[in-house]
């Protein structure tokens, strides 16, 4: 069942697909503006040669640099045994062949993430401000959660999709950045082919401009597509959706900031590490979607713990008839 | 021609039939598999029971019997094979274990016992471990089983002797849902 869930995200593949797009239109756009002819393909090249250079960096390294960010530290059964025996108990429910490494954060902000390319090499952490805070229901909600990620194989793709909103951001600024200190060389002459040229500067730089941003919206669509799932599989997997539930209220009403966390990192963490600052904009420009909705689903889904229980608390919840669970998945279970 | 048509035909048939009788094998391991996840963790259980009798028997003076009840459970279930069998012994064993909790309850001594909190909290989650997997275990289950009933794999099934996997099941309806112990 988890292969379906894998197989059937075409969502957020169409999603990701876009932050391609947009990434290649930025390498062509650039390149355009240097040799009008030419230009543009060596441009899509350079933009694709970068994002795979930085996606082999990721998935090499992209768990030990996330850990050593975070400060996180590695704990046994004998430190920590109620959360070893929660991580233990969430990894039977969902069938994982091999026992994730517990690590712990030190900071009062009551959080967690998961990390790990292969469910097999994964790794689940927390701060201790969430063990001090939660019952052993709640932290069996938050565990579940990560272990989703794992099992839905979000972090991958997260990465992958992480990657494309840093290869454009870098992109971007050179551009920028190029342009402000070298434009003035280029700016003289007057020929046809400088025109032209000129014409696909002012384009590029608007897309320069442009294309963090585009691409930062369709990655926090696909995060908050992930989020949902997740919260979906763990209530599948605890059969207990108020654990997760309340453990949410207790974040939300929590007003520590991670002092740890990082906006590349955001997207890991059980609930956004970020407060945004206002309110107004959080539907589109969060990683997450608002707590207060997330609990109220949770708690709207009564004795039915499977994906279609899920689903239909978020329709009424949100009052869409989007689906938030792959259809193939709500049959068989 | 023709040879090259039925041949082309019968390589894509054997193709077919082995990827029917590859997933059956796979879907037969992950039950398997599943099974042997719930048998560490029952293990594990029969290991801690010794440990808490003799923890809290000093302590329970009255309850002699709730306690002989635990240590006979645990010797039938420790005998028992077979999962539908097993299901049952683990079922009583259990339910003798609930008993034992509730007891505890009237010896305040006992449960500010570092000792005995240190081995409620193993016991507490053995029993979730229990309980989540046999949840992964029925599952699989299913599936296996669905797939030697459902046409054409039944057939292949039927052919290689793939029999269904019984479910792994505890008659006691309260005990259906994931235990919330707190004892």
């Amino acid at each position: 069942m988890w292969e379906i869930i894998r197989k059937n995200q075409r969502k957020s593949l169409f999603l990701l697909i876009g932050m391609g797009i947009v990434l290649i239109l930025l390498g062509f756009v650039i390149g355009s503006s240097f040799d009008p002819e030419a230009g543009g393909f060596a441009g899509i090249i350079l933009a694709l040669v970068l994002y795979f250079i930085l996606l082999i960096v990721a998935f090499s390294s992209g768990k030990s640099i996330m850990l050593r960010m975070s400060n996180a530290r590695e704990v046994g059964p004998d430190d920590y045994p109620q959360l070893y025996n929660v991580v233990e108990e969430m990894r039977l429910a969902a069938g994982m062949p091999s026992m994730p490494k517990v690590y712990v954060i030190d900071d009062s902000s009551p959080n967690a993430f998961a990390a790990g390319m292969n469910p097999n090499k994964s790794v689940v952490a927390v701060t201790t401000g969430l063990l001090n805070m939660m019952t052993r229901d709640e932290l069996q909600g938050v565990v579940a959660h990560e272990i989703s990620h794992i099992l839905n194989r979000d972090i991958r793709y997260m990465t992958l999709a992480t990657v494309m909103v840093g290869t454009v951001a870098i992109l971007s600024q050179i551009y920028l950045r190029s342009m402000m200190f070298g434009g003035g060389r280029r700016g003289g002459g007057g020929s046809g082919k400088n025109k032209g040229n000129a014409i696909m500067v002012i384009v590029a730089l608007i897309f320069a401009i442009l294309a963090p941003i585009a691409i930062q919206l369709l990655y926090f669509a696909v995060s908050r597509k992930r989020e949902y799932l997740a919260d979906a599989s763990a209530a599948r997997l605890t059969r207990f959706p108020e654990g997760l539930a309340s453990a949410l209220e207790k974040i939300s009403n929590s007003t520590a900031d991670l002092k740890v966390a990082d906006k590349s990192m955001a997207p890991m963490y059980i609930a956004n590490p970020l407060k945004p600052k206002g309110k107004r904009m959080r539907n589109l420009s969060s990683t997450h979607p608002p707590l207060d909705e997330r609990i109220r689903i949770l708690r709207s889904m009564g004795k039915n713990h499977s994906y279609s229980g899920y689903q239909q608390a978020y329709q009424a919840v949100t009052k869409s008839k989007q689906g938030i669970v792959p259809n193939s998945a709500l049959t068989t279970s | 021609m023709t040879l090259i048509i039925i041949l082309a035909v019968a390589i894509i048939l054997t193709a077919i039939l082995v990827g029917m009788y590859n997933s059956l094998v796979r879907l037969r391991n992950q039950v398997k598999n599943a099974w042997a996840q719930i048998d560490v963790q029952l293990k594990r259980r029969y290991d801690l029971i010794p440990n808490l009798i003799e923890t809290v028997k000093g302590y329970m003076k009255h309850e002699r019997e709730t306690l002989e009840n635990v240590t006979r459970m645990r010797a039938q279930a420790m005998e028992t094979s077979g999962v539908a069998d097993k299901a049952k012994a683990e079922g009583m064993l259990t339910s003798a274990l609930g008993q034992l909790k509730i007891a505890v309850e009237n010896y305040p001594d006992l449960k500010a016992n570092q000792n005995f909190l240190a081995l409620q909290e193993e016991l507490t989650s053995t029993e979730n471990k229990i309980s989540f997997a046999r949840q992964n275990y029925n599952d699989q289950v299913l599936f296996f089983n669905n797939k030697t009933e459902v046409f054409p794999s039944n057939i292949i099934a039927g052919m290689f002797g793939f029999k269904k996997e019984d479910f792994f099941e505890i008659d006691n309806p309260a005990e259906r849902v994931v235990p919330k112990v707190s004892f």
